[in-house]
């Protein structure tokens, strides 16, 4: 354990911790942020009133919503003076949320993914290479300052370009590779197709450590079995803190929460009211240390449960279930559960298609009919129709086999899909009429 | 030294191959043969024209996708039969067309095709070893009188 004495602290001890740190944190919204001191008062709560952990149901609930119209430093509790780092939601719907950092808080985003690590066998000794995206996105740097903390090599390398992620897989000696799940499928597609010669087991790979979007046991094991790996799953979100608010251990059933950071309960999503433990619900996160970004009751639209089951590799944190599904960006495509992040890393398995594609989901009568439009480039330009067309037949077929969905490709002249603020806008969703 | 041709990635809806043909105009290039490949959502357009290095650069700095390839420009007779005979040489190597098309403009007699193969080399040499008139530079074609 990177911190024996948090991870394997009696559950009661835990207990006392949150509720020392909630009463800190709700104080620190309501005497910061306008929003929260006017949030609590229409629900007719004050923070003097928090006394007990069974007192955190008084206390409303913060929205995704609420995030988007506090665009973009509205939710900072200290001065941006203070502030030094900001990340922005990978979310594809509305305005992007952005969060922000302290140097406290940066330094306990690089604890949750140290111990993350970790708990799945790296060690100072590893070599850990980083193919997430680097940038707005919190997957990139939250992975690398924690693997930076733990002392282990860290390779930059952020997303794409499969070529070179292999070449430097095998000349680094890489031993931990840290993606999403699908991009690794991706890879080991690119290996049968491409590199014959290429042979897995002779690189020193043998940990994955993969999240950011929902992945299935399925899935890990076509990865492990493919990669010759162990996969393990990190959870998190940018709202929270990014990717280490859980993380598996050697066990690989359920995810142990960093709780002496993140308060967690299970809701009636419909209803709003605290479910005992074992019930599966609505995640809801409170931050217990965060300075910049207070997160208070977080609603977080994923689905799970909480439990504690004594687990063998010795961590008191409660665990929650490898969540399969979050509601507000998924679509729903002839019944088959479809993320863009999905999407996404279907393409970029495909060299030049990334950044610039966009989704579209219409209903053709009853049936919904999903598009994906990609800008050529240079790099998948070829004068003969026959590439063109092998390109569109390539793609489709990896989405239906990763994803399950029968999806139209369509190439487009660069500069066509409509940027907002910059930013490509990913999915159009013609069923509900507007972009979403 | 083989031909080149200028390709260029186009939207199948109105108003886009004019795009890039403004784009060229405006740059004084001029085409000297086109032919377009078209699939229900995009087209690619083939030229042959006087300058394609400035051509790709110009379509470039307007955000059009093109690409520079070698093609066969190959001068046969104008008479029924030479195109066939001239197949002939690729099918009994077993070198496949990529595709095919004309040149507009004849002088004295001949006709000029212009062939994409993926080894352009072997089909010249094919073309070379029966006597056929392989047209270096495609410039010269009407001048050369």
């Amino acid at each position: 354990m990177f911190n024996r004495e948090i991870e394997s602290m009696p559950v009661n001890k835990m207990k006392e911790l949150q509720l020392e740190r909630l009463k800190w944190s709700i104080r620190h919204a309501y005497d910061n942020v306008p929003f929260y001191k006017k949030k609590f008062e229409a629900a007719g709560f004050h923070p003097d009133q928090f006394k007990s952990l069974d007192d955190m149901k008084r206390v409303p609930f913060l929205t995704k919503q609420d995030m988007r119209d506090n665009y973009p430093y509205g939710l900072f509790a200290v001065p941006l003076s203070k502030v030094v780092r900001v990340h922005a939601s990978s979310g594809t719907t509305g305005n992007a949320t952005v969060v922000g950092y302290t140097k406290n808080d940066v330094n306990v985003f690089a604890e949750v993914v140290a111990r993350s690590l970790v708990s799945y066998g790296v060690s100072e000794n590893d070599v850990v290479q980083i193919a997430y995206g680097y940038g707005l996105f919190t997957g990139g740097l939250g992975l690398h300052y924690g693997s930076e903390k733990l002392g282990a090599l860290t390779v930059p390398m952020s997303g794409g370009n499969t070529p070179r992620q292999l070449m430097l897989m095998q000349d680094f000696g890489t031993t931990v590779f840290c993606s999403t799940p699908s991009y690794a499928l991706n890879i080991a597609d690119f290996i049968e197709k491409n590199m014959p010669d290429f042979k897995i087991e002779s690189t020193k790979l043998r940990i994955g450590v993969f999240g950011a979007e929902p992945w299935t046991e399925e899935m890990r094991k076509e990865i492990e079995q493919r990669l010759k790996i162990d996969a393990y799953d990190i959870y998190g979100l940018s709202e929270v803190i990014g990717p280490g608010v859980s993380a598996e251990c050697k066990e690989k059933n359920g995810l142990h929460v960093f709780e002496d950071h993140f308060y967690v309960e299970i809701i009636d999503p419909d209803t709003g009211e605290v479910l005992p433990e074992g019930e599966k619900g609505e995640i809801v996160y409170t931050s217990l240390t965060k300075e910049a970004f207070p997160g208070i009751r977080y609603r977080s639209r994923d689905i799970t449960r909480l439990y504690h089951d004594g687990c063998s590799c010795g961590r008191t944190l409660v665990k929650m279930d490898k969540v399969t599904g979050r509601s507000d960006d998924m679509l729903i495509i002839r019944g088959v559960n479809v993320f863009p992040s999905q999407i996404e890393s279907v393409l970029m398995g495909f060299e030049g298609t990334e950044p610039h594609y966009q989704i579209v989901v219409d209903r053709k009568g009853s049936m919904d009919d999903i598009e994906v439009m990609v800008e050529v480039n240079e790099k998948i330009f070829s004068d003969e129709i026959k590439v063109m067309n092998n390109l569109s037949k390539n793609i489709a077929d990896r989405f239906r086999s990763s994803l399950g969905i029968t999806a139209k490709i369509t190439l487009v002249e660069p500069q066509t899909i409509p940027r907002s603020e910059g930013k490509a806008v990913r999915v159009v969703d013609k069923r509900k009429g507007e972009s979403e | 030294m083989n031909v080149t041709q200028l390709s260029a990635f186009v939207t199948n809806k109105p108003g886009h191959l004019q795009k890039v043909l403004k784009v060229l105009a405006d740059e004084n290039i001029n085409i000297i043969t086109l032919t377009i490949a078209e699939t229900l959502d995009f087209g690619i357009l083939r030229m042959i024209v006087n300058d394609p290095d400035k051509g790709y650069q110009v379509l470039k700095e307007h955000n059009i996708t093109s690409s520079i390839t070698d093609v066969l420009a190959l001068e046969i007779d104008d008479t029924p039969g030479s195109l066939y005979n001239a197949l002939d040489v690729f099918a009994n190597l077993n070198l496949n067309i990529e595709y095919m098309y004309a040149f507009t403009e004849k002088r004295e007699g001949k006709a000029v095709m212009i062939f994409r193969f993926e080894d352009i080399e072997a089909a010249k040499k094919a073309l070379n070893d029966k006597g056929y008139n392989i047209v270096r530079k495609i410039d010269i074609i009407g001048e050369n009188k």
